[in-house]
């Protein structure tokens, strides 16, 4: 099909400037309600449960799972479903096992509530170094696919893409804060939400409303074997492992873990994750109807033609069925998602150089409000920068495994002493401290002597370490050490405190 | 009767109640586990099943990963309606007990 993809088309332009022109009026709007660290790094606290489960779609919701796993879906049929299910089953547990504790202990970053009771100076550096390793890998990544993406898209080049990304998220977090980036996610959530909807509706609208027909049309063009579970799922170890990376992972990731002291209490956390999992959930419900669509309607040869990942799969059937201005605004909308995900992890990656590593173990908690907030805009610079810098330095690299890397280190570094800190009396910096060093080193470790890095990038001929996610050795190490780090050291203070922190986990009594 | 943060951290309606909560807590994680662990080793183990068609193309699969999004929100919902109507008012009730000294 002839398509205008990579030609910026008045309507691309104009939705795109839409999309920029308000969330700047609202970068505008905020920032003069930025003024303390509260609102800096939470909002103020006033977001609403309602708010605050829309803002966690759009900071969850990447360009990878929108563009990617429609991509995943056209070309590969039912194992790109099995992603989709893979992204959503983290939102339960997160709920199960640290929302309303998170809330109630922490004050802006995850590493408060790891730090609660034990010594400050090494446990803040350890969390906020896991905390840094989770957010600059996911950020390289989300950087070169924005590259990429926007350079396909909208034909201009790659550096330049990555330069406007970055400019742009800049001045959301740099002026605006949590309240800007709150609100970036929301608009980009309503418009990725609305988006995919319309997107499926007039999928379906070519099959009599009947996905069956679509099944039928795809069967019939790439055999009944699309629709079967395929090579993605074969070795239980290695699904079981990367399963655990994706479901808790998303316990450890700062940038997600941060929004919950943007509501007011326990109870509102609580009730946004119930909506982000709605809105989530109805998201990967419907994008692999969108990537079959594509299959059926637009052609395999077609999507590869254009991108041999197959990321254009959504944008092409886009084009086909909604012509030319509904290209422009599914483009749009990709851009803004990409957007309103990087602005998340930047004010994350500034929030634990400047709150944990600044305020906690360098100033020992006693810097002023205004000396907080200047070096919380600083460190949103010297982030937003090295993203920039990063995104243009890792240009054509294979950056997929990043993402996969990230949640490894989420769930193997910062989720075991997260959860320690809330359950165990024991639990202590010893334990604190081994545990972070544990997860982060082995992850990365293993994860370049994987088949991932060391074949696949580096061209050895057989992997050291079999596994393409360590998670399910990472994971489970971090906790061993973890807890026998704690059991090998007595840390009274700690087990004298762990009285008030459970006033406060699960009364809220104290709670910021 | 007010009582010091000792007197509720002692009392059996406080360990009653963290204790509840986790149990409520790990059931469904459980629940979780099962459901989507449970999806991936049949994914890994019974690709014939998950083939079997039951339309024209629709495959066994399609439903059932559908159904496993669909029951991670329900158990999800299911968390937050225990937590709304029995975990809160136990906690208004206790945090009404403490002195504020």
């Amino acid at each position: 099909m002839q398509t205008t993809l990579g030609t910026p088309t008045t309507s691309a332009v104009i939705f795109f400037l839409i999309i920029v022109a308000l969330t700047l009026a609202v970068t505008f709007w905020a920032a003069r309600r930025t003024r303390s660290t509260r609102e800096f790094y939470a909002a103020g606290r006033s977001v609403s449960a309602f708010q605050n489960g829309l803002a966690l779609a759009g900071d969850y919701m990447s360009a990878a799972s929108f563009l990617g796993i429609a991509g995943l879906v056209a070309l590969r049929g039912y194992d790109g479903m099995i992603y989709a299910t893979g992204w959503l089953v983290g939102w339960p547990a997160l709920m199960f096992l640290i929302a309303e504790p998170l809330r109630n202990l922490g004050k802006f970053t995850f590493a408060d509530v790891v730090a609660f009771r034990l010594r400050q100076v090494p446990v803040r550096i350890a969390a906020a170094c896991g905390g840094i390793l989770t957010v600059l890998f996911y950020t390289i990544a989300q950087m070169v696919g924005a590259g990429n993406l926007i350079a396909l898209m909208f034909g201009v080049r790659y550096e330049w893409a990555v330069v406007m990304v970055g400019a742009v998220m800049l001045a959301y977090v740099l002026f605006g804060g949590m309240i800007a980036t709150t609100w970036v996610q929301i608009i980009k959530a309503v418009l990725l939400l609305v988006g995919v909807s319309l997107l499926t509706l007039l999928v379906l609208s070519r099959f009599d409303f009947s996905p069956g027909q679509m099944y039928s049309a795809v069967a019939e063009r790439y055999g009944q074997s699309a629709l079967e579970p395929g090579g993605l799922v074969t070795d239980p170890i290695e699904a079981i492992s990367l399963g655990l990376a994706l479901m808790l992972g998303l316990l450890g990731l700062p940038h997600i873990l941060m929004r919950f002291y943007t509501v007011p209490d326990a109870r509102a956390a609580r009730a946004s994750v119930l909506y982000a999992t709605g809105f989530i959930g109805y998201f990967y419900l419907i994008i692999p109807i969108v990537g079959f669509g594509a299959a059926a309607l637009v052609g395999r040869e077609a999507i590869r033609g254009i991108d041999p990942g197959g990321n254009m799969a959504a944008p092409l059937v886009a084009e086909l069925l909604g012509g030319t201005p509904f290209l422009g605004f599914i483009a749009a909308v990709a851009f803004a998602t990409i957007l309103a995900v990087v602005a998340g992890l930047t004010l994350a990656g500034a929030s634990a150089l400047s709150h944990d590593i600044f305020t906690h173990a360098i100033r020992k908690g006693a810097a002023t409000e205004y000396e907080q907030v200047r070096v919380a805009r600083l460190a949103t610079v010297v982030f937003g920068a090295a993203a920039v810098g990063l995104g243009i330095l890792f240009r054509g690299q294979n950056v997929a495994f990043m993402v996969g890397l990230a949640f490894a280190i989420a769930c193997s570094a910062n989720f075991p002493p997260l959860l320690l800190s809330i359950v165990w009396r024991r639990f202590n910096t010893t334990g604190a401290v081994a545990s972070i060093l544990t997860g982060a080193i082995l992850s990365v470790l293993l994860i370049v002597l994987s088949p991932t890095v060391w074949v696949d990038l580096l061209g050895y001929d057989t992997a050291i370490f079999p596994l393409r996610n360590p998670a399910i050795v990472s994971m489970t190490l971090a906790f061993i050490a973890g807890i026998s780090g704690s059991l090998l050291t007595r840390e009274p203070s700690a087990e004298a405190s762990f009285d008030d922190e459970k006033l406060r986990t699960y009364l809220g009594v104290g709670a910021e | 009767v007010h009582q010091s943060a000792r007197d509720v951290l002692d009392s059996p309606e406080f360990h009653r109640l963290v204790a509840r909560r986790w149990r409520v807590s790990l059931v469904l994680t459980a629940c979780l586990f099962v459901l989507y662990y449970g999806y991936i080793l049949l994914i890994a183990t019974q690709k014939p099943f998950l083939s079997q068609r039951i339309g024209d193309a629709t495959t066994l699969g399609i439903p059932i990963g559908a159904a496993v999004i669909v029951i991670s929100w329900v158990l999800t919902a299911l968390y937050v309606v225990w937590a709304n109507r029995h975990y809160d008012s136990e906690v208004a009730r206790l945090r009404g007990r403490l002195r504020h000294d």
